[in-house]
C-alpha cells in the first residue's frame, strides 16, 4: 500500500519535455553509493537533463571523472566514462578531446579534486580554451576520505583537520577560472534545477571551455560536523547563510564573499584550442613541416 | 631492405620512429635530457595529422597521453629522471586499466634533481617497481641510435599487442649519440594495431579473460560505453572487492607479461657458448662491455656478453643458458647496484656475481670492465 505522505513518484515533479532520467543511467549499478541527501545526484539530474536537450548521442558523450565523491559520480552515467587519477581527469580529458574532437567530452570534478591536487590542471585548461565542460561539484569537504578541509571549506567551519574551526581563506574558484581565461564560466546552486540545467547547456554549447562550479550539500559528513541541519535546510540556505560571517572572513572580503553569485558569470570567444591547433597544423603541414 | 640511410641523433631517431610505428599524440613537459623528443615530435606530428601538445606538468603528460589512447589513437610521452617519478602515478593507472602508452625515460644521474646532463643507469629498479602496488610493465633498453629506431616501433607494438604500458629507457650518452640508422619506410611498415571489441554492446566485457589473457578494446563510439576505472574492477570494468573476483582479475592482469613472454622478451648474447666470465649490463655499459669481451678474448679469458633488451620482465631463462657454464658474472652498471640484485637472484650457487658501478656521471670505459674481469678470473 502507498502512503501518498511518503510516496515520491506522488511528488515528482514531471520536468518539462520528454526527459527521462533512467534512459541515461547505468540502472544495473543501482542502488548507488551516494549519502543520503548528497547534492551530487542532483547535478548529475541537471547534467543529463541538458545532455537530453542537446540531443548528444550517448555514444558521442565521454564522461571523465577524477577521485572523490564526485569522482564515483561518472560511473552511473550510460556513456563511455572514465574514472582517472586524483586531480588529473582535465589533463587526461585534454588529451581525448584533442585525439578525438568528435566527442562530446565533460569533467566531472570536485573542490579538492579540481582546485588542490588538479589546480594546475585546471589554470591550463581555462588557459587552453579547448572545448571540454567541467562541473566542478563543491560541497567544500574531502567527503570520501572522511571529511577534512578543502580549498573551498568556508572559513570557521569544523572538520576532520579543523576541529576548532577553519582558518585557511577559501578560494573563489570562479574568479580563478574567469582570471586563467575560460571561454566561460558559471555557478550554479542544486536548489534550482533548471537553471542548473540551463547553465550547463550554456557550458556544453560554448566552443572553448567551460567552467561550471555547482554548490552541492555533504550533509552527512560536513553537514551533520556543523549542524546545518538536514540536505533540504542546507540546499535552501545554498544562496544564503551557509557561509556564516566569521572572525577571518572579513579580511578576505570580497575574494570570497558570504553570498555567491549565481549564472554566467564571464563569457569570452577566445579561439578554442582544438580548433587553433588543427589549422596551425594544416598550415604548418602546406608549408612543408614549417620552419 | 629499402637502403635508406640517416645519420641521426638518438632523441631524433626515437621520435621518427614512433611516427612510424602509427603515434598521432604526443604530449611531453621539457627535462634534460630527453626534450629533444619532444622537439621533433611537435615538428613531425603536424605533418601526419597527429597532435602535439607541451602540458603544464609531468602527471598532466601521461595524463594526455592515456585520454589519447582511450580515445583510440597510439600516444607516447618522454622525460628523465625527476619526470619519470612523477609519471610512476599514472603509468600505475595504465597498468591496472590496461590503455597502451610508450614512456621515454632518457635516463640522467640522480637522486632528485641530481646531474640533468650526465647519463646513469640507476633507475633500473624505478622503471621494475616505480609504481605503487603489482603491476605489469615492459622495459626496454637499446643500446645504439639503430637499436633506439627499432626499438620504438616494437614498444608501440608490444604496448598495442599486450595493452601494457611500455617504457623505453636509454641514457643520455645513447640518447645524444649521432649515429647512422636504417629508416624505415612508414607505409611499408607492418606495425601492430591493439584488438578492437566487436559485436553488440549486450554482454560486452571490457575486461573479460582471454586466451592471451589481453581484452579486446572499447573504443568511445563504438557502441560499447564502456567504463574505465583505476579502481580494481571486475571483468565489466566497474569497481569491486569482491575477494574472488578481484584474485581472479589481478591475477589475470599479473599473468599477461608471463604468458606471453617468448614474444616480449630480447636480448643479445656475444661470445656466450664457452663464457666462462659473463658480463650482464645494459645501454652504453653495454657498448664499453663488447669492446672489452674482444680485448679479453685477445688475451685469453673466455669471456662473454649478456644484454637484455627487453630488460623487464628480464629474459630469465636466456640469462641462464648464457650463465651456464660461468666461473663468475660481472654486472657493470651506471649505478649503486641494481641489475646485480636481478642476477644475483638467478645465478646458481657456484657462480660468483660481482658487481662494477659507477655513480659520478662518467660512462664505465673497456678497459675498467676489463681489469675487473682479469681481477675475477685471477
Amino acid at each position: 500500500m502507498s502512503n501518498p505522505a511518503t510516496d515520491v513518484s506522488a511528488h515528482e515533479v514531471t520536468p518539462p519535455g520528454d526527459f527521462e532520467i533512467k534512459d541515461y543511467l547505468r540502472l544495473d549499478l543501482m542502488p548507488h553509493f551516494m549519502c543520503p541527501g548528497c547534492g551530487h545526484g542532483i547535478a548529475l539530474r541537471a547534467l543529463l537533463w541538458a545532455i537530453h536537450e542537446l540531443g548528444i548521442e550517448k555514444d558521442n558523450l565521454a564522461i571523465v571523472s577524477g577521485i572523490g565523491c564526485s569522482g564515483r559520480v561518472g560511473a552511473y552515467i550510460d556513456a563511455s566514462t572514465f574514472h582517472f587519477t586524483h586531480g588529473r581527469p582535465l589533463a587526461m580529458a585534454t588529451g581525448l578531446k584533442l585525439a578525438r574532437p568528435d566527442l562530446t567530452v565533460i569533467v566531472i570534478s570536485g573542490d579538492g579534486d579540481c582546485l588542490a591536487i588538479g589546480g594546475n590542471h585546471l589554470i591550463h585548461a581555462c588557459r587552453r580554451n579547448l572545448d571540454i565542460t567541467c562541473l566542478m561539484l563543491n560541497n567544500e569537504v574531502y567527503g570520501m576520505t572522511g571529511g577534512q578541509v578543502s580549498p573551498t571549506t568556508s572559513e570557521s567551519m569544523l572538520t576532520t583537520t579543523t576541529t576548532t574551526g577553519n582558518i585557511e581563506p577559501a578560494f573563489d574558484a570562479c574568479k580563478l577560472a574567469e582570471a586563467a581565461g575560460a571561454g566561460l564560466v558559471g555557478r550554479e546552486v542544486t536548489l534550482q534545477v533548471p537553471t542548473l540545467k540551463n547553465l550547463i547547456r550554456d557550458g556544453i554549447t560554448h566552443q572553448g571551455f567551460s567552467f561550471l562550479e555547482v554548490i552541492s550539500d555533504c550533509t552527512e559528513i560536513y553537514g551533520r560536523k556543523n549542524d546545518l541541519g538536514e540536505s533540504p535546510e542546507m540546499i535552501l540556505k545554498q544562496k544564503s547563510d551557509l557561509r556564516p560571517e566569521s572572525f577571518g572572513n572579513t579580511a578576505d572580503r570580497p575574494f570570497r564573499p558570504n553570498k555567491l553569485e549565481t549564472g554566467v558569470l564571464a563569457r569570452s570567444d577566445r579561439p578554442e584550442y582544438g580548433v587553433a591547433y588543427r589549422a596551425h597544423a594544416a598550415r604548418a603541414k602546406t608549408r612543408g613541416g614549417g620552419k | 631492405m629499402s637502403g635508406n640511410f640517416e645519420h641521426l641523433h638518438g632523441n631524433h631517431a626515437c621520435a621518427l620512429a614512433a611516427v612510424a610505428a602509427g603515434c598521432r599524440f604526443f604530449a611531453g613537459y621539457p627535462i634534460t635530457p630527453s626534450s629533444e623528443i619532444a622537439e621533433r615530435m611537435s615538428k613531425e606530428l603536424p605533418k601526419v595529422d597527429g597532435t602535439f601538445i607541451q602540458m603544464e606538468d609531468e602527471m598532466g603528460s601521461l595524463a594526455a597521453v592515456i585520454g589519447a589512447s582511450l580515445g583510440g589513437v597510439k600516444a607516447m610521452t618522454a622525460t628523465s629522471g625527476p619526470g619519470f617519478s612523477l609519471k610512476q602515478e599514472n603509468l600505475g593507472y595504465a597498468s591496472l586499466a590496461e590503455v597502451p602508452c610508450v614512456i621515454v625515460n632518457v635516463s640522467r644521474g640522480g637522486p632528485s634533481t641530481g646531474m640533468p646532463t650526465r647519463p646513469a643507469q640507476s633507475d633500473i629498479m624505478q622503471s621494475r617497481w616505480g609504481s605503487h602496488g603489482d603491476h605489469p610493465v615492459i622495459v626496454i633498453t637499446p643500446d645504439s641510435v639503430a637499436e633506439i629506431y627499432n626499438e620504438t616501433i616494437r614498444a608501440f607494438d608490444l604496448s598495442e599487442k599486450f595493452r601494457v604500458p611500455v617504457v623505453l629507457m636509454f641514457d643520455q650518452v645513447i640518447g645524444h649519440l649521432q649515429e647512422t640508422v636504417e629508416v624505415s619506410d612508414a607505409r611499408k611498415l607492418k606495425t601492430i594495431e591493439r584488438k578492437w571489441a566487436k559485436g553488440d554492446k549486450d554482454g560486452f566485457e571490457p575486461y573479460a579473460a582471454t586466451k592471451d589473457a589481453v581484452p579486446p578494446m572499447a573504443r568511445p563510439g563504438d557502441g560499447k560505453r564502456a567504463h574505465t576505472t583505476g579502481l580494481t574492477h571486475a571483468e565489466s570494468g566497474f569497481p569491486t572487492q569482491d575477494t574472488e573476483i578481484v584474485a581472479r582479475n589481478m591475477n589475470r592482469l599479473l599473468s599477461k607479461l608471463e604468458i606471453n613472454k617468448k614474444e616480449i622478451e630480447k636480448y643479445e648474447c656475444v661470445e656466450t657458448g664457452d663464457a666462462e666470465y659473463l658480463i650482464v649490463t645494459i645501454g652504453i655499459s653495454a657498448r664499453a662491455a663488447r669492446r672489452a669481451v674482444k680485448t679479453l678474448r685477445r688475451k685469453g679469458v673466455k669471456a662473454g656478453l649478456f644484454r637484455p633488451i627487453t630488460l623487464w620482465p628480464f629474459p630469465e631463462e636466456a640469462f641462464r643458458q648464457a650463465a651456464a657454464g660461468a666461473k663468475a658474472v660481472l654486472v657493470p652498471e651506471m649505478n649503486a647496484g641494481q641489475l646485480v640484485l636481478e642476477i644475483e637472484r638467478l645465478g646458481s650457487d657456484d657462480c660468483h656475481v660481482a658487481g662494477l658501478n659507477k655513480i659520478d656521471g662518467e660512462p664505465i670505459v673497456p678497459a675498467e670492465i676489463v681489469a675487473k674481469l682479469e681481477e675475477l678470473a685471477r
